[in-house]
């Protein structure tokens, strides 16, 4: 009793919320168009199932591609700032400063530049990603244990060698945080990339949805994007705890 | 010495100063090929900078120092092998993967690494733990590992940093014994760093006494007690005069 409390704790918040959402615009009689009922959002879940499952996948695909490509140029970019104070006294002030231009500003202008497929949206989800990945590991980098990296030295390690038996597995964990955090942004990046221009997609779908004053429809879509977002940030830490199942152990 | 094993160390005069700070001040010591010379002092008398020196991790501020005739830190770094007093076990791997760490740095590929570093790991007593995680090891055992990671860089001159600090009384006087007779099975020239003057007089040759800061040395005895049994070493008058001969130079 007391481990499905400490557990599944969540699941019976999640369960008064949505009952008191229920109770709520039954009670008061309020109309579909304006807030949907959950029974109504799951009934359309199940209707508009096959539509719904081919823009998840579109959606999926933005997200992940532009996760991907966010982690290796987030990546690259740590270990470039890190390896070279030269190149982080230039580059980092430029890369802070960037966070103050707001994507959405920025989605349209991609959309006229590069069209309504799939790369406009990869740019933005990447761009949304890039950053909470960089800062991470160039903090994972820079927290690195000076006396490792001496002691390394004298066991006959070469630059690289000291990068890639003690620098890249200490900053792995907190990698791995720039991930998380990156991944729960992805499914919001996806979603604004799609409301700047885009004929298929969630996004989409909750446009259209909207314009039609269908809400049990953009409610149905705002599920699937949670549990895409959900999807992401889960399988990140799965991967997480089978490469690195010492962090857990040490710190 | 027909079959010397190591290097010489030579150091003339010797001092170190970090901004107003005289850590060393003028210290001349020669360690013999292949012979354990220990290093007493009180803490924060300058006896790790010592090592780091010799190590050709840092240089002197005044005076010369030469490891095998080598006076360059490049040159000296490639003598030496540093073991410092946390024992600094990378948690990402087990304890074989962590003694062979300077055979993968060599390059050959961790397989080959292990393989070459297994045999003296099972002569250290290691046997049985090659998969043991680094946080499952005893205190004991994670500082035999790190020997072992030193011996196996495969250097002529050992620098151990105080190697059994954080240990217990118990565990500290097994490890002294085994690390006795470790040297004596695989001779290198050795600079041990403790604040513990019977640990010294058991375990090396010769002891050179350090004041406290700035860092002189006062007094070289000859040592050597730890070769028969370690209860009648400790109550032999020739043990006793040499404590409290190196006693009265520490006051």
């Amino acid at each position: 009793m007391r481990w499905t409390l400490r557990h599944l704790g969540w699941a019976a918040v999640l369960a008064a919320l949505v009952a008191a959402w229920q109770a709520y615009v039954r009670l008061r009689g309020v109309p579909q168009y304006v807030l949907p009922a959950p029974t109504d959002v799951a009934r359309t879940l199940w209707d508009e199932r096959g539509p719904l499952a081919s823009a998840a996948g579109v959606t999926a695909r933005e997200m992940v591609a532009g996760f991907a490509v966010a982690l290796a140029f987030g990546f690259a970019a740590a270990v470039g700032l890190h390896a070279s104070a030269t190149v982080r006294r230039a580059v980092y002030p430029l890369l802070v400063a960037s966070q103050s231009v707001p994507v959405v500003a920025i989605a349209p202008i991609l959309v006229i530049y590069l069209g309504f497929g799939l790369a406009p949206k990869l740019v933005i989800v990447a761009l949304v990603c890039f950053f909470p990945i960089t800062v991470a590991a160039l903090d994972g980098f820079r927290s690195v244990s000076p006396e490792h990296v001496r002691v390394m030295r004298t066991l006959r390690a070469s630059r690289i060698a000291v990068f890639r038996r003690v620098e890249l597995p200490w900053a792995l964990p907190s990698i791995f945080t720039g991930m998380r955090v990156a991944a729960s942004y992805a499914a919001v990046a996806a979603l604004f990339a799609e409301y700047a221009g885009a004929d298929s997609g969630l996004g989409n779908a909750m446009r259209e949805g909207t314009g039609q004053y269908d809400a049990p429809l953009v409610g149905a879509a705002v599920v699937v994007l949670a549990a895409l977002a959900l999807g992401l940030f889960g399988a990140v830490t799965l991967i997480e705890r089978l490469t690195i199942p010492w962090a857990r152990r040490v710190k | 010495m027909a079959t010397a094993v190591g290097s010489p160390i030579e150091l003339t005069g010797v001092t170190k100063r970090f901004g107003d700070l005289v850590a060393l001040d003028g210290v001349s010591l020669a360690v013999a090929a292949g012979t354990v010379t220990g290093v007493v002092g009180p803490s924060g008398c300058g006896k790790s900078t010592l090592l780091e020196l010799i190590a050709g991790l840092e240089e002197p501020s005044a005076g010369t120092l030469a490891v095998a005739g080598h006076p360059a830190p490049a040159g000296r770094l490639d003598r030496c092998a540093l073991m410092p007093q946390s024992d600094l076990l990378m948690p990402w791997r087990d304890a074989l993967g962590n003694a062979s760490v300077a055979i993968e740095n060599r390059g050959g590929g961790r397989r080959r690494a292990r393989a070459e570093a297994r045999p003296l790991f099972e002569r250290l007593g290691l046997e049985g733990f090659e998969r043991t995680r680094t946080w499952e090891l005893s205190g004991g055992m994670r500082q035999r590992v790190a020997f072992a990671r030193t011996l196996l860089a495969g250097k002529d001159v050992l620098l151990l940093d105080e190697p059994f600090g954080a240990l217990d009384a118990i565990t500290r006087a097994e490890l002294q014994e085994w690390l006795r007779a470790a040297l004596l099975a695989e001779p290198r020239t050795t600079v041990l760093v403790t604040h513990d003057i019977e640990e010294a007089l058991l375990v090396c040759d010769r002891v050179a006494v350090m004041s406290t800061r700035p860092g002189r040395i006062v007094l070289e005895l000859a040592a050597g007690y730890g070769d028969g049994e370690r209860a009648a070493a400790i109550a032999s008058p020739p043990f006793l005069e040499a404590r409290s001969r190196a006693l009265a130079a520490l006051r």
